[in-house]
């Protein structure tokens, strides 16, 4: 029995972890190779979900939901870095963060006026909405697995990208000195505008994922968007590498911790203490993480600048 | 200064029409109705909301003969915002009555500035054991229960049909423990495991994997609205429910949750002090203008806003309509004049209802409508267990 509950969780935690992952590339490229941050990130999330439910929903297809819903959210990131984005890179950090931290407010009441306060509803497709046998007597959700498959898929091709492409070495060289690659000829204002739109697709797809699990509601990027920099701190800033790992690992640390701590406590304290202090330890664990990470390793895991 | 200046009495007059102005006979009622209009918790707030406007409706647009005007307010499920907006209706908008209510952290973060004011307060829902007890207040009505006593009803349900070991999951917050404490009070098996989530957690992934770990024959959850909603389709998605049986509060197995998740809720079995099938006059009319007014049906939500705008508009009759006179609206509150939804409706020395507890189960009906059924009695004329640490001033200070 218990050996299934640890597998159980570990998938959970890959699942989760992947989903980060998406959000945590956009995130670490953009502040690796322009050293800009960019809180309106999770506001793509946000937005690509709303856009995958109701393609969804008006089309009566999922698949055809997360195409559109993609796709759209590209251009919208493409938008955003050419009419606000752009002005910002030679700004200050503080510029940053308020110019984005506007973003995301007009994007949360963007949201609400076209489609309400009340959360949007968005099915699973049918086919994966049952349980999957994966040893005898231990099934797992179907559409979890999907989740994980398609988190692995996306973590591939972008590794194929960043490694093996022409494009993916001017973005390692502008992570890890940007005038330099610039001196070399690299044209980092298209880079990174074609940086973009990729990131804004991959918090799409993580957008419209998670929307059926989870709930298509406004303020739904903030709460992710603040794991999402922690994986990037963890995992070192501006490397794909590091925030595959950082995100695996906060997935199953999470997991792990909202597992383990209130059973622990709960041997120790008895289950009323358990019940009381577990939830509150276990939310604390990750960033107990960061900060054991952050001592031994301040740059982070795999830091790419050198 | 002589008393006889000009300026003196000048300043008496102007203070005696002042204060002569509350003492003629209000023309209108004003309600505060805050509640829950954004977010995971929405569906709530939104019935509560309905279900008291058509009361308002019924009414003529009036409460207790009184033109009623309903301020509604988003508390956006958030204890601060809440409090804020709260003392923006008691201090700006000054109203007479506040009510709508969801959440029961969010009811306990209101209710200090509330009483202070001396408005009275309706529950539509929210009903802490902290304010049935030690804390309980001359100001505070509940329209609807007390937080354990859905539980303690399927508590009884579990152990009377030979549950020999349960688990048991609800959100780390005041009514999350009131609910477990309330199942307890009346389940005496194994429990398996209990588990508390945060309130915004609505993937339930590594729960539902202990869940099956613990071994237990059934799931007991309390989780209200979009919570629930994301936990039953992720509880069936695993295969679960071919395993163990799921019991419910009515508050995780209404209309609401039914018209979000669907098949995968016929058969569980769920409590509540109302069911849309109750027979009664006021409850059928209620109904059937309820889903002619909205288009659906309504939940156990929507009926408590029903009945607090109804125990509202009895009070205020009650006093003819001098709301001004607390001590007079408080005693026409206590009478509970007015007819319920639920049948027969009563309060105990704590303001919280006395009160039958039913159960029911989701089936597919004649109509092939999936929907709740009720099965029968459960408890009847049952009181909380908090009642006898309240010590109800005697009269209103």
């Amino acid at each position: 029995m218990t050996g299934i509950l640890v597998l159980e969780q570990l998938l959970n935690g890959l699942q989760f972890g992947l989903m980060l992952f998406l959000l945590a590339a956009g995130l670490t490229l953009v502040f690796g190779i322009m050293d800009m941050i960019n809180l309106a990130h999770g506001s793509l999330y946000m937005v690509g979900a709303y856009l995958i439910a109701s393609i969804a929903a008006a089309s009566g297809s999922f698949w055809l939901g997360l195409a559109g819903g993609v796709a759209a959210t590209a251009v919208i990131g493409v938008l955003l870095e050419l009419t606000v984005l752009r002005r910002l890179y030679e700004r200050d950090h503080l510029s940053q963060v308020l110019g984005t931290f506007a973003i995301l407010l007009m994007a949360n009441e963007g949201v609400r006026m076209i489609w309400g306060s009340q959360p949007v509803p968005m099915a699973m497709p049918a086919a994966l909405s049952g349980p999957v046998e994966l040893l005898p007597g231990f099934s797992y959700p179907a559409y979890r697995l999907f989740i994980i498959g398609v988190g692995l898929a996306v973590a591939l091709l972008l590794y194929l990208l960043v490694t093996r492409t022409r494009v993916g070495m001017q973005v390692r060289a502008g992570a890890s000195n940007r005038e330099m690659a610039q001196a070399m000829g690299t044209n980092v204002r298209l880079l990174f505008t074609a940086l973009f739109a990729i990131g804004a697709a991959l918090c799409a797809v993580a957008g419209g994922m998670l929307g059926p699990l989870l709930a298509v509601q406004v303020g739904m990027g903030e709460s992710i968007l603040i794991l999402a920099f922690v994986v990037i701190v963890i995992g070192g800033i501006g490397s794909i590498r590091g925030a595959l790992l950082g995100a695996l690992l906060v997935g199953a640390v999470d997991t792990a911790g909202r597992t383990l701590v209130p059973l622990l406590f709960g041997q120790l304290l008895g289950p009323a203490a358990a019940a009381t202090a577990g939830p509150a330890v276990a939310s604390i664990l990750i960033y107990v993480l960061m900060a054991a990470v952050l001592f031994w390793k301040p740059r982070g895991l795999f830091p790419s600048h050198g | 200064m002589s008393t006889h200046s000009p300026a003196f009495r000048l300043a008496a007059l102007a203070a005696a029409t002042l204060m002569a102005l509350p003492a003629a006979a209000a023309d209108r009622v004003k309600v505060g109705l805050l509640s829950t209009l954004s977010g995971a918790g929405s569906g709530l707030g939104i019935d509560i909301r309905d279900g008291f406007q058509l009361a308002v409706k019924h009414a003529g647009g009036k409460l207790g003969g009184l033109a009623a005007e309903v301020i509604v307010a988003d508390d956006q499920m958030s204890p601060d915002a809440a409090k804020q907006t709260a003392d923006r209706l008691l201090k700006r908008d000054k109203v007479d009555f506040m009510t709508g209510i969801v959440f029961s952290n969010i009811m306990l973060a209101v209710a200090p500035p509330v009483f202070q004011s001396r408005t009275f307060y309706i529950s539509a829902n929210a009903g802490p054991s902290q304010l049935a007890g030690a804390q309980c207040n001359p100001y505070f009505f509940s329209a609807s229960y007390q937080n354990d006593n859905m539980h303690e009803a399927v508590g009884k349900t579990v152990q009377a049909r030979g549950v020999k070991k349960v688990a048991l999951l609800a959100p780390n917050y005041p009514a999350g423990k009131d609910a477990l404490a309330g199942f307890k009070r009346f389940y005496k098996g194994e429990i398996a495991l209990e588990t508390y989530t945060p309130l915004n957690q609505l993937d339930y992934g590594a729960e539902l994997s202990q869940i099956r770990a613990s071994g237990a024959d059934a799931v007991y959850v309390f989780l209200p609205g979009g919570l629930g909603i994301n936990f039953i389709k992720q509880f069936t998605s695993t295969g679960l429910n071919k395993e163990m049986k799921l019991f419910a509060p009515g508050f995780s197995a209404d209309e609401d949750v039914i018209r979000a998740v669907g098949e995968p809720m016929v058969g569980i079995l769920n409590s509540s002090q109302w069911a849309h099938d109750m027979d009664n006059a006021a409850n059928k009319r209620f109904v059937a203008d309820f889903q002619k007014e909205y288009g659906r049906l309504p939940t156990l939500y929507a009926a408590q806003g029903y009945d607090a705008a109804r125990l509202i508009d009895g009070a205020v009759k009650t006093v003819g309509g001098k709301i001004e006179d607390k001590a007079a609206v408080r005693k026409a509150l206590e009478a509970a004049k007015f007819e319920s939804v639920r049948g027969e409706f009563k309060f105990n020395t704590n303001h919280f209802p006395v009160q039958d507890y039913y159960l029911r189960e989701v089936v597919k009906d004649g109509q092939g409508r999936i929907t709740n059924k009720t099965l029968g009695k459960v408890f009847d004329n049952h009181a909380d267990a908090y009642a006898g640490d309240c010590k109800m001033p005697a009269e209103t200070p």
